[in-house]
């Protein structure tokens, strides 16, 4: 790819212009002509979840065949970002036909090139098929799709990541280039942040206005602008699938600060376990450089601003800010008290602006459409989209962006398509490990960060894990815990010993060790080490507790009182047992058991578990012909 | 470090800005924090991890306290005050956190109170009392990181370490040696060298400043005490000891008396009653360290590309040097210090006087330092094969031996110090404060290069407790650049300059503890309860009982000393002859930033 330095925004515009026809073949709204197609390009999705299913040698060998059958002119292959649907990746999308391909495997693209590339016609046993049994054939039929509104988003699965020149097609770098060709008053830019009711969307909901707002507001010779890219929720590749589908969007985001706050040097803070992320990441750093974009006098506008990309080792805590920040620097990251804040005292002690992946890639549109444009969308004090990571015991896992003030009931059901297996939703849990679990009776609530902290969670980066009637809550609890004293980093003694005590007590409930004194010890330590942590590690890691006990009592009290796990998941709960009526005798369960803890004759049912040897492994389940071994 | 006196005092005359504490209004300067604020109108709010000026991080949670306006409970050891700041110390909600902050660190606390050496002068046990845990009703897993003692001079009880790293900022901040970093993360997480090395396999000076900030037994000296009582009782050896000049400012504080109350003559009458044969003051050797030293400057001062000259009585400063700056070793002075002056001088000289066997004699230090421990240990200090000091006991430790001998410190009568080390000059005692070396080395250097006695001025900018003191004196025609420094951090900065050539210096003298001797690693610890104000600012008082003891003195010039020209008459000779350079000086050894590395390959 040749890159041209450019030097105003009139030439950035050439650019635009000439990318948008290149591409524009990808856009819904645009004019297509399905009859007579001169040229396919083939979106094959390079996102992390499609990449670890093979999509990357499937990319390989759809090229090879093609060049093998001269089809170069005709067929263009592109990376793309997470289209979303990761369920059925690995995710392949022809234009202009918008057919949507998927689980496709390196065998099926022989078939595909040949049918669809030469003969024109679609492979119908790639396309998604609904619950009604129906194909989908265009990615716009899927409802999976139907409810979202892709903002943030709105470039992955659309352009290639790798390749500046598309992101330009979709109107990037224009705010940049119209700011500094306007020589744009800082304060009209925060303004209009303001106005466009953005709240930071690294789980705080700060409005990121007013974040700009303080960091232009301390005066220094130098300050810096940071951008929180430490995903670490169990579960959750919003920001991962951001930087990997649209690393463009982030950079000039980061730009635009740079020039607000007065600031010409900026940080990505990205774990060192998202390889493909960090990668694209420095490909764009480097090709925005390229053409004059990043660097010094940008633009020729006298605007110097350059970025460094920083890796994390992967610390949970390293998340939140100062922590982060610290690590930024070389040093352990821990976090220290606030204030004063990183706005007044950042990075080197000097002021510094830090935000979320996410909230950086909202800044440009939100820019160019206008702040009323993004008003409109949202709740009252929740404007715009969030994105999600949809997982658990729903049918459509992904990632998701909704509206703000979509229920739960829409994610799970229209989007999600429900529980699988027809079994009952029990709970939605959000926030991750900061966040709580919400029951099915509170389906309806709107997401938004009020409604969400009101009813005991929060909303987090933006992990949204389902459960269902075969989840423990307790042991969910007990997850989160573990979760949270292992990545606590041993700074403040609420988190240090708290969390490991609570953890404690938690493991005693699901092993029917627990007494239901503990749940009140338990209760009032998680309200102490709330109130009293030095950072919001330690001030949320109690909620996975608080918001079970407040919603699943019972299932505490089951543990506690019956010595029973109804969820049938704390193995020292269960036991294994062999059904009289269907055991043929065959013998394969005691040949499996790996402490020779089932005996029997054969062909003379039952056979019959010892419980004081079972180790309750469960390897004899699965192998039994006759499903006559469960759990209970 | 500012002087901590002077700093409280500037903060005195600073804008004010009104703070409501429980509802109260009090006047407060701008610039500090809550917590400060508070104890400055005598409202006590407990507080754990916080060491003033050194260790302020907020940690333990134990100060919390509740700021209007703001949602979570803050401590208060961080935070800023403002104008108008409404501040509640006495809430429920404060006095739970407090109560739950500490009952979570006594959960994992092995409560070994009774046989702890920090027994009734620990500030986790202080608190748990004053915050009234009668129970605790979490149990689970404790700390077991075990007991590490391989070193002769500090042992680390892992499992009384409550995480509130004074020790780590002492030493990162004050000393620049970078010793503790916090390892592991969750429970696991641990203030402990690289690896959990012995401070042995690190660049650990020894100082023990981590000891004195530590608020439990984590961190303590290792105990000489019964190793003592055993040459004591032993029947066959001449037991000779010897007392640093900082002892007997300090001592008196083990026994409930001021800080600074001087106690010289208790003192020898304590190491008498205890079964010592002949007790001395290695202020005479501090003398003697003097007309060794200043000689040395002379010399130097012939030879000019010998200097600077770097003083070498503080075996924690020598540590120092030997790790971080080798290339500064032969810089250092050759004079051992003056313990293991006496040390040599009893097991020959006095040996040959008195008609003693060397090898029968047994000679204790009593020293305000643990670096001393490790010195006394060094192989290069032998001469002809005999340790110059057999057992180095701390101030704390002499305590604990009067206190089990059942003897009435504070009611014993005066008594003076044994021949032939009794005899010695105000330049000698002042040796324990910062300042003091250079000014008592000054004192001689004057006459030794003049012929002319100085006047003895009050030398205020000497004596001042600022970190690094810089300055210029004229000896005759010679103009010498001068720099005192204590706390390592400071000498590093002097160094750094001198080698970058942002600042020259001619001669300098360095205390590796800030405030000198007086603040050494083995003085009394004040965690007691009465010990409100937690900071080490007690220094002070103990440095200006020193200056008033030499103000109180007829000979304040080391040369004068009688006794130390009779030594040289009947066994070295003159300064720097052969005889004193084998009895009187050493050698160092480049020793590494990592010195683990070096011991594995």
């Amino acid at each position: 790819m040749e890159l041209k330095h450019i030097s105003d925004l009139n030439q950035l515009k050439e650019i635009k212009d000439q990318s948008y026809s290149e591409i524009n073949m990808r856009l819904k709204e645009s004019d297509r002509n399905l009859n007579e197609i001169k040229e396919y390009q083939v979106l094959i999705c390079s996102g992390t979840g499609c990449t670890a299913s093979k999509s990357q040698i499937i990319l390989k060998k759809l090229n090879q065949e093609i060049q093998k059958r001269n089809l170069i002119n005709k067929v263009k292959v592109y990376k793309t970002g997470c289209f979303g649907f990761c369920k059925l990746g690995p995710i392949i999308v022809v234009h202009p036909e918008r057919i949507f391909y998927c689980e496709v495997s390196e065998e099926d693209i022989d078939e595909i090139v040949d049918k669809h590339f030469c003969q024109n016609e679609v492979v119908e046993r790639l396309l998604y098929k609904g619950d009604d049994k129906q194909v989908k054939k265009t990615i716009d039929e899927l409802d999976f799709f139907n409810d979202q509104q892709r903002i943030a988003l709105r470039n992955c699965g659309v352009i290639n990541p790798e390749d500046i020149n598309e992101y330009i097609a979709m109107d990037g770098y224009l705010m940049l280039a119209t700011i500094l060709e306007e020589k744009r008053d800082r304060n009209t830019i925060i303004n209009e942040l303001l106005n466009s009711g953005l709240r930071g969307r690294g789980g705080g909901g700060f409005p990121t206005g007013k974040k700009w707002e303080y960091a232009l507001s301390y005066e220094n010779d130098e300050k810096f602008v940071v951008c929180n890219a430490d995903e670490g929720d169990p579960g959750a590749f919003m920001d991962r699938s951001i930087l990997e589908g649209d690393p463009h969007s982030v950079i000039e985001a980061m730009t635009i600060a740079g020039y607000t706050i007065g600031a010409s040097k900026g940080f990505v803070y990205v774990r060192a376990e998202y390889p493909i992320a960090v990668e694209r990441l420095r490909i764009a750093i480097n090709q925005a450089k390229e053409l004059g974009l990043l660097g010094q006098n940008i633009l020729n506008s006298g605007f110097n601003f350059e970025l460094d990309i920083r890796l994390g080792a992967g610390a949970f805590v390293c998340g939140e800010e100062t922590a982060l920040l610290q690590s930024v620097m070389g040093m352990r990251g821990e976090p220290r008290p606030r204030p004063p804040f990183p706005a007044k005292v950042g990075l080197w002690e000097k002021p510094t602006l830090n935000n979320n992946v996410e909230t950086y890639a909202n800044v440009p549109i939100i820019l160019k459409n206008g702040a009323d444009w993004y008003n409109k969308i949202g709740t009252e004090n929740s404007k715009g989209t969030k994105v999600f990571a949809l997982a658990g015991q729903v049918i459509n896992t992904g990632l998701i962006e909704v509206p703000m003030g979509t229920t739960l009931r829409t994610i799970v059901y229209n989007i999600g398509g429900g529980i699988d297996n027809q079994r009952e939703l029990k709970a939605v849990q959000t926030g991750g490990p900061s966040g709580g679990c919400i029951p099915v009776s509170l389906i309806d609530t709107p997401i938004d960060f009020e409604s969400l902290s009101e009813i005991g969670s929060m909303m987090g980066s933006g992990g949204l894990i389902v459960m269902d009637e075969t989840d423990c809550m307790v042991d969910i609890a007990r997850f989160y815990l573990e979760f949270a004293q292992d990545e606590s980093c041993g700074k403040c003694v609420p988190c240090r010993i708290g969390t490991k005590r609570l953890l404690e007590m938690l493991t005693k409930i699901t092993e029917g060790k627990g007494k239901e004194e503990d749940l009140k010890i338990m209760e009032e330590l998680c309200y102490d080490i709330k109130e009293s942590s030095l950072c919001g590690l330690g001030q949320t890691a109690p909620n996975p507790i608080l918001s079970t006990l407040k919603y699943f009592k019972d299932e505490y009290l089951a543990h506690i009182n019956e010595h029973k796990c109804p969820a049938g998941v704390c193995n020292a709960l269960l036991q294994v047992v062999i059904s009289d009526e269907k055991c043929i005798a065959c013998g394969i369960c005691a040949r499996v058991c790996p402490v020779s803890a089932i005996t029997g004759e054969r062909k003379k049912p039952p056979y019959e578990i010892h419980q004081d040897i079972c180790i309750k492994c469960g390897a004899c389940i699965p192998k039994c012909p006759t499903d006559a071994i469960y759990k209970r | 470090m500012e002087n901590i006196k002077e700093h409280d005092e500037k903060q005195m005359k600073e804008e004010q800005v009104s703070v409501y504490f429980n509802g109260i209004e009090y006047k407060v300067p701008k610039t500090v924090t809550v917590l400060e604020a508070a104890r400055m109108n005598h409202i006590d709010i407990p507080s754990l991890c916080y060491l003033k000026d050194i260790n302020e991080i907020g940690t333990c949670r134990v100060c919390l306290v509740e700021i209007e306006g703001v949602h979570a409970l803050q401590a208060s050891c961080v935070y800023p005050v403002r104008d108008g700041l409404k501040v509640k110390t006495n809430t429920e909600r404060v006095r739970r956190a407090r109560k739950t902050a500490v009952t979570l660190l006594l959960s994992n606390h092995h409560r070994e109170c009774l046989t702890c050496i920090r027994n009734l002068n620990c500030e986790l046990q202080n608190l748990a009392d004053q915050l009234g845990i009668r129970d605790i009703p979490y149990t689970g897993e404790m700390y077991d990181y075990g007991f590490h003692n391989d070193n002769p001079v500090i042992q680390r009880d892992y499992n009384k370490c409550i995480n509130c790293r004074r020790c780590l900022a002492i030493c990162n901040k004050i000393q620049e040696c970078h010793v503790y970093s916090p390892i592991n993360r969750g429970l696991d997480t641990v203030i402990a060298p690289a690896f959990k090395k012995d401070l042995i396999e690190v660049s650990c000076i020894m100082c023990g400043q981590c000891v004195i900030a530590c608020p439990t037994a984590s961190l303590t000296e290792k105990e000489s005490i019964s190793d003592v009582w055993d040459v004591l009782s032993d029947n066959t050896k001449h037991i000779v000891v010897q007392t640093a000049p900082s002892i007997q400012v300090t001592i008196g504080e083990e026994f409930g008396m001021e800080i600074g109350s001087q106690v010289r003559g208790k003192l020898v009458a304590a190491l008498r009653r205890l079964g010592f044969h002949k007790v001395f003051a290695t202020d005479v050797t501090a003398d003697l360290t003097i007309m060794e030293e200043a000689n040395e400057l002379i010399e130097r001062l012939k030879e000019p590309e010998k200097l600077p000259l770097l003083s070498s009585c503080c075996p924690g400063w020598v540590k120092f040097a030997e790790h971080f700056y080798p290339e500064f070793l032969q810089n250092l002075s050759s004079c051992k210090s003056p313990h293991e002056m006496c040390g040599a001088l009893t097991k020959s000289w006095y040996a040959k006087k008195y008609d003693l066997d060397p090898k029968d004699i047994i000679n204790v230090a009593i020293m305000p330092c643990t670096a001393k421990k490790y010195e006394a240990s060094r192989p290069e200090l032998e001469v002809d094969g005999i340790r110059n000091v057999d057992f180095v006991l701390t101030t704390r430790e002499l305590a604990r031996m009067i206190r089990q001998a059942g003897i009435d410190f504070v009611n014993l009568p005066d008594e003076e110090y044994d021949e032939p080390f009794n005899q010695y000059s105000g330049a000698g005692t002042i040796f324990g404060a910062t300042g003091g070396l250079f000014e008592a080395a000054l004192r001689t250097a004057h006459y030794l290069i003049t012929g002319d006695e100085i006047d003895i001025p009050d030398y205020t900018d000497a004596r001042s407790q600022s970190g690094l003191k810089y300055g210029e004196i004229t000896i005759g025609d010679k103009k010498l650049s001068i720099a005192i420094a204590h706390g390592t951090g400071n000498a590093k900065e002097a160094l750094d300059n001198h080698r970058t050539g942002k600042k020259k210096i001619d001669y300098m003298e360095v205390m590796a503890c800030p405030g000198g001797c007086v603040g050494g690693g083995g003085q009394p610890i004040l965690g007691g309860k009465d010990h409100k104000k937690i900071s080490l600012d007690y220094r002070h008082n103990r440095s200006d009982a020193l200056y008033n003891i030499d103000k109180s003195m007829e000979i304040r010039r080391s040369h004068e000393n009688e006794q130390i020209k009779k030594i040289y008459e009947e066994f070295l000779g003159e300064p720097l002859s052969e005889v004193s350079k084998k009895y009187l000086h050493t050698t160092y050894v480049d020793r590494g930033k990592y010195p683990y590395v070096r011991t594995n390959e």
